[in-house]
């Protein structure tokens, strides 16, 4: 019988099934952060049970540390102690761990692929809904909350139903400006926020080909925003010339064994999807989000919608209502027109080398705007280094932009960057959820062309705006 | 975990859809590391507004929530279930949740049961215009009762079986610790280790 890419992933994994219950699924790579760890690492102790596998396990410090002077002791106490009791709990239990200062720390979905630890086929979990970005490799990855975690860390395991699988086929060639992160907020803006729930969104179709490792990843990052489990692409010649070589892919005859496993994992020709969805790449210009949620999103040359007119059913009415309200829009708007007051680029979405490399190509021989702030995070601290390699940084300096540690930041109102009430955020991240960067802040969700552009102008813009 | 088998409280009718994790915990509530002691920060944001529904008088008590479509979507915080839980929840009914959020209940026994949205709508009307109507949640009955309605609602079976029991998880896997060493014997060589670091 033919099968899709998730369900050869799926059975390759599955410890135990058994009638009326969840298939017993072994997890390949458990990566940990500092917020929702500690509470699962105190049920083991309690417990008196180990982590099982401690070479398949790892950790990083992302969501709660600072991304300035991050040589001085952390300067909130809460934080400090959130931080300080995952290394207390990574060296009770023999976990390794990134700490903030390491070459190797950085947002969790940066680190996993950036050492190679995230291969095709592989499952991996993580207590944060992005694990899904790891699943640009053709591995089966999946956000799971801290009970979840405590049973990983316990047994490596977890029971789990079978998800379902929707193809998501993105035809034709994106145009000249149009990213990844532009295909993704298309998808989520056509299915929905809910749509995809219960679903492994497979990428698919010769747009999603000739992506890059890093756009692939921006894609199936924001899975989750659909709703959906985990999104997975295809490995294929991209995905292997990525891996080659990083510290811990697989050499000699195991990197031919490997291939040749990898080289199995695609979908059969006659699988059959539980749902299919078909996007005309050709026709994709750049995308933002208007609203409070990642579906609420719209071409950049589009206005803001009306809630009365532009909406179906009543619940849609309502939260758009509510949305224009919380984010202080009028409808009918050109997007265009919106000013912003903060720039963020960075994040697990757009936070890695080839995002830094854009948005710097279009901020070069500029100026941030006046009354405009923009923050640069990368990804890791790998990715700042090799950026700095690059003369990345000073590019970015030389427009007025803040070049920051790497971390979550912006992202989410965790750690000290935050949006103050009211004010308004062009961000590379995947969530604009009502305060998601800082209380009262509003955020239109963009791609680092789009980013670099609107710091320039200080209204939502494209590259090609500048050029007019 | 305790068992779950039949709830009776007042319920809360909140008309909103898509009720991301971030709006019942916002990030900044989720430094600490313990496991209780979330209720402040639920909402947080929303009870900041006085007319905020949870802040009327006539809701204070409430044990049940009757929210909109997509409730729990986002963020993947466990943090979103113990707020609820700290808050005094027993029961969310919601037309549709998101996967992880669900999850996430059915491991501390938050029960998040599916209703038709016609039903959601009728229960948000009963409760607005009753704030005292007592509502009856039976678990093994897979109903839910007030004012002499009557609606269905879905668990699925193995979620249902588990709260009925207040089974936890671990111990259930652990009974198959040698269905696990077995597997492990046959994973492939080239298959990743994080130890030893690799220089
Ligand atoms: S960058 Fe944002 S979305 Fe990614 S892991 Fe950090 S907080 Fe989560």
């Amino acid at each position: 019988m033919p099968h899709t890419l998730a369900e050869k992933v799926w059975a390759d994994h599955v410890v135990r099934s058994a009638e009326g219950e969840p298939d017993l699924l072994y997890i390949d790579l458990h990566l940990l952060h500092e917020v929702t760890s500690p509470q699962a690492f105190d049920g083991l102790r309690a417990a008196g049970r180990q982590v099982r596998r401690p070479e398949l396990t790892i950790a990083t410090e992302d969501h709660n540390t600072p991304t300035l002077d991050i040589d001085k002791p952390i300067a909130d106490p809460v934080s400090r102690l959130q931080i300080e009791t995952l290394r207390k709990n990574c060296a009770d239990f023999g976990v390794r761990i990134h700490p903030l200062g390491d070459a190797e720390q950085g947002i969790v979905h940066v680190v996993g692929p950036q050492l190679g630890l995230t291969q095709p086929g592989m499952t991996v979990v993580c207590g944060d809904s992005h694990t899904s970005t790891h699943g640009a490799f053709g591995a089966l990855a999946f956000g799971i909350g801290t009970s979840e975690v405590e049973h990983v860390l316990a047994t490596q395991t977890l029971p789990l139903k079978p998800f379902k699988t929707m193809a998501v086929t993105v035809t034709g060639e994106l145009a000249e400006g149009v990213t990844a992160k532009d295909v993704v907020l298309a998808v989520i803006a056509r299915i929905g926020t809910g749509g995809g729930q219960g679903y492994v969104l497979e990428y698919r179709g010769p747009a999603i080909e000739k992506l890059s490792m890093e756009g692939r990843m921006t894609v199936c990052n924001m899975s989750i925003e659909a709703g959906a489990r985990a999104g997975m692409i295809a490995p294929d010649e991209t995905t292997f010339a990525y891996l080659k070589g990083r510290a811990h892919a697989p050499s000699g005859a195991d990197w031919d064994a490997a291939v040749a496993y990898w080289k199995t994992l695609r979908t059969d020709e006659g699988a059959v999807f539980d749902a299919e969805v078909v996007i005309d790449g050709d026709a994709l210009t750049p995308y933002v989000t208007w609203g409070t949620n990642p579906g609420q999103g719209l071409p950049l040359s589009a206005s803001v919608p009306d809630p009365e007119t532009d909406f179906e059913a009543e619940v849609d009415k309502t939260a758009a209502r509510k949305a224009l309200e919380y984010m202080g829009l009028e409808a009918g708007t050109p997007l265009r027109d919106i000013k912003v007051d903060t720039v963020f680029l960075g994040s697990c979405t757009n936070g890695r080398l080839e995002d830094l490399r854009a948005a710097a190509a279009v901020i070069k021989g500029h100026k941030v705007a006046d009354g405009v702030r923009m923050l640069v995070v990368p990804g890791s601290a790998r990715v700042r280094l090799e950026a700095e390699a690059e003369g990345l940084h000073e590019v970015f300096q030389a427009a007025g932009a803040e070049w920051r540690f790497a971390g979550c930041s912006m992202c989410l109102g965790m750690n000290p960057d935050q949006l103050a009430p009211g004010e308004r955020s062009a961000s590379t991240s995947n969530r604009n959820f009502e305060g998601r960067q800082g209380k009262g802040g509003r955020t239109h969700l963009v791609s680092p062309l789009v980013a670099a552009a609107t710091a320039i102008r200080g209204t939502l813009s494209s590259p090609s705006d500048l050029a007019a | 975990m305790e068992k779950f088998t039949t709830h009776t409280g007042r319920a809360l009718p909140l008309r909103r859809s898509n009720v991301d994790t971030d709006q019942i915990i916002p990030a900044v509530y989720l430094k600490r590391i313990t496991r209780t002691g979330f209720e402040d920060g639920l909402f947080a944001a929303w009870r900041a507004d006085p007319e905020f529904i949870l802040n009327q008088e006539q809701y204070q008590g409430v044990s049940i929530l009757v929210a909109g479509p997509d409730f729990g979507t986002g963020s993947s915080r466990e943090h979103a279930v113990w707020a609820l839980k700290d808050y005094g929840f027993k029961v969310v009914l919601s037309a549709r949740f998101a996967d992880i959020f669900r999850g996430n209940s059915a491991k501390d026994g938050l029960l998040t049961a599916v209703l038709k949205q016609d039903d959601i709508e009728l229960l948000w009307k009963l409760l607005e215009n009753n704030p005292e109507a007592e509502v009856t949640v039976d678990l093994e009955a897979r109903e839910v009762r007030v004012e002499g309605h009557v609606f269905t609602f879905e668990v699925d079976d193995y979620t249902r079986w588990r709260l009925l029991e207040g089974l936890d998880d671990i111990s259930l896997t652990l009974r198959h610790g040698e269905a696990i060493d077995e597997f492990e014997a046959e994973r492939p060589g080239y298959k990743p280790k994080t130890l030893p670091a690799a220089a």
